[in-house]
């Protein structure tokens, strides 16, 4: 539903001073404890964060596309873990119901996921498939009435908290690559699922990844995502494309976290009996990242505003998942850079963010994907031309 | 019970001002604008009462230029049932606010009014005892605590040296303290709730009230910038400067 400005606006702003008075002063503690607390999370489900993308008649907000992208640049703006938490109830976890899903599935899931009672998972990636959706390994066998899933799956964020997880998993041969794909929904209880150990990661601490494993687990035909076999690559595809928008604008938010902590301690800091920020060597590292930032920001509000309209944009969408990614990367390096050797220490949050933002170019898919969506796009719609 | 909230709209106070070259106030020219902070726990205080069923309707009202009506809608978003915003543009002393508020009070009939103890622009610290004085009902300033015991209020007061409770006959007038709680963050269906609750709006002619000021600023000033301190090289010169200079010892 478009909201009007005024009810946006404020709604942004309470999300802007939520993360300032809130989230920012427990970045450190969230860090060190690896771990978010309880009643932080349940704040975030009262202000309604987990059903920002859920359609309203499931209880949720069902927010446009450009809404959620001006709410989770906000969210960009504190450590990335704080929207993990709801960020897979967002996208990954609960798209896939919501844009292939039966009204059944729709019905028993959604309100749970846009209230933050259920924690919605995205199980595609495994040992030998990540990028390559179409080499999925894990099998599910139709036996009488129900789906036998076998498999492991890897890097699943939130897996220790999920309720549910939207399963990739083979219905058909090999030989069939992404066609014999299907997406299942599968409950977290099912005998048969067992979680492996937390993944030791380089960053993000304070939010979950692990292996999930799938032995002879049996789940009703029922649990096939809008009920017709080899869909599942199609929907992981349209759940990607949308996913990448909120990736965009979450690098976009901390792009400008980072400029805002580099131009304050560059105006703090003093060197050669001057503050640093008089240096025009240190003002041109601020003016690239504030550069890109901007355009950054463009691209995303753009992108969302088209998507929105009803547009095709999945070369844009890869566009702004490339540039943005890759851009917070270079602003969060020039942050270190800003802050000298004080960047390289934990005392001051550029370091963390340095880490974390590492995540942002390798999952919903690599730059190098990106890039091979955006050319291949590119090759398909110039020999459409000269057809 | 019904709960009678005022709010102020104040430049929020995470703005640094800036006092205006010619000294007649402060710069609001493209500044945020917000709740003022001790209104906000005012607000979340009569919301809490109607959660725990101690009270049925909070009505929150403003008095200001028309965009205070932003404030109104926040209150409403974080809870409170309707508004009313008493639109004028003018500035106005804090007994001219008491009076507008009086009236309000002898037509909504509150059981309880609920005013942070002062804004953080003017920071007088007037209103609500003004409102006390014109209406006659009995006033707990600085709450920390307050708590409805068989038609009293019993209101914990911060004062100089430690905690006063006072028990006052309803209906009475409490303003808030910092300590008092701590304001939720309205949800963004609250939010989308909020615009369609009822918000009337009212002038300050229609309650027949004078709020032509009886005060006049002369002059407003940023405070003195602070000078660098020294190191000292021992105690001995500490002591010496201390006594000398400073003369504090």
């Amino acid at each position: 539903m478009a909201l009007d400005q005024e009810t946006l606006k404020q709604f942004v702003d309470t999300v802007r001073r939520y993360v300032r008075e809130r989230l920012i002063p427990l970045e450190d503690q969230v860090a060190d404890e690896d771990q978010i607390p309880e009643e932080v999370i349940n704040e975030m489900k009262d202000m309604g964060l987990f059903g920002i993308s859920i359609p309203e008649e499931f209880g949720g907000l069902g927010l446009t596309m450009s809404e959620e992208v001006a709410i989770i640049q906000e969210m960009g703006y504190t450590s990335p873990v704080f929207r993990s938490m709801f960020g897979t109830n967002v996208g990954i976890g609960s798209q896939g119901i919501i844009m292939d899903g039966t009204s059944e599935q729709k019905a028993k899931y959604l309100p749970l996921m846009a209230s933050g009672e259920l924690i919605g998972s995205f199980a595609l990636t495994e040992p030998d498939a990540g990028s390559d959706a179409g080499s999925v390994r894990t099998s599910a066998r139709l036996d009488g009435d129900e789906y036998i899933l076998n498999g492991t799956k890897r890097f699943i964020t939130n897996a220790p908290r999920a309720g549910v997880f939207t399963v990739m998993a083979r219905t058909g041969t090999r030989e069939e690559g992404g066609r014999g794909v299907s997406a299942f929904l599968v409950d977290a209880g099912l005998p048969g699922i067992t979680l492996g150990k937390p993944d030791k990661k380089m960053g993000q601490k304070g939010s979950h990844t692990c292996d999930v494993i799938f032995d002879n687990v049996r789940v009703p035909r029922a649990a096939l995502i809008g009920g017709v076999e080899g869909q599942g690559f199609k929907t992981a595809m349209k759940v990607l494309d949308r996913g990448r928008l909120h990736i965009s604008a979450l690098s976009v938010g901390t792009a400008k976290r980072l400029i805002d902590e580099s131009v304050l301690y560059s105006t703090e800091r003093k060197q050669f009996g001057t503050e640093i920020c008089n240096f025009q060597l240190v003002q041109a590292m601020l003016a690239d990242s504030q550069t890109e930032y901007y355009a950054g920001k463009c691209m995303v509000e753009e992108t969302a505003r088209a998507y929105d309209a009803g547009e095709k944009v999945s070369l844009q969408a890869a566009s702004c998942k490339l540039f943005c990614t890759e851009m917070v990367g270079r602003v969060a390096d020039r942050a270190v850079q800003v802050h000298g050797g004080s960047g390289y220490i934990s005392e001051y949050c550029v370091e963390r963010f340095y880490r974390d933002v590492r995540l942002f170019r390798l999952y919903e898919g690599t730059s190098q994907i990106q890039q091979l969506v955006i050319a291949k796009q590119l090759i398909r719609e110039a020999s459409e031309q000269t057809a | 019970m019904k709960i009678l909230v005022s709010v102020k709209r104040v430049v929020d106070f995470n703005v640094k001002v800036r006092v205006k070259p010619d000294g007649t106030g402060v710069d609001l020219g493209n500044v945020k604008m917000a709740m003022n902070p001790f209104c906000e726990i005012a607000v979340e205080e009569g919301v809490r009462l109607k959660e725990q069923g101690i009270a049925d309707e909070v009505v929150v009202v403003s008095i200001g230029p028309k965009a205070c009506q932003e404030q109104i809608r926040t209150a409403m978003a974080l809870g409170a049932d309707r508004g009313i915003q008493i639109e004028t543009d003018q500035e106005l002393d804090s007994l001219a606010v008491a009076k507008l508020l009086a009236k309000v009070v002898e037509e909504e009939q509150p059981g309880l009014v609920i005013l942070g103890k002062q804004s953080i622009d003017s920071d007088n610290n007037q209103t609500g005892q003004m409102l006390g004085a014109l209406t006659g009902m009995p006033q707990g300033t600085f709450a920390s605590e307050v708590n409805l015991v068989e038609g009293k209020v019993e209101v914990t007061r911060e004062v100089d040296g430690g905690l006063q409770t006072l028990s006052l006959n309803l209906p009475a007038i409490v303003t808030t303290d910092l300590r008092l709680n701590e304001p939720r963050y309205a949800s963004l269906p609250n939010f989308m709730k909020a615009k369609r609750k009822p918000l009337d709006t009212k002038s300050p002619a229609d309650f027949g009230v004078d709020i032509s000021p009886r005060l006049k600023t002369l002059k407003v000033e940023p405070p003195a910038e602070r000078q660098a301190g020294i190191i000292v090289g021992s105690v001995d010169e500490l002591v010496e400067k201390l006594k000398n200079e400073a003369k504090v010892i």
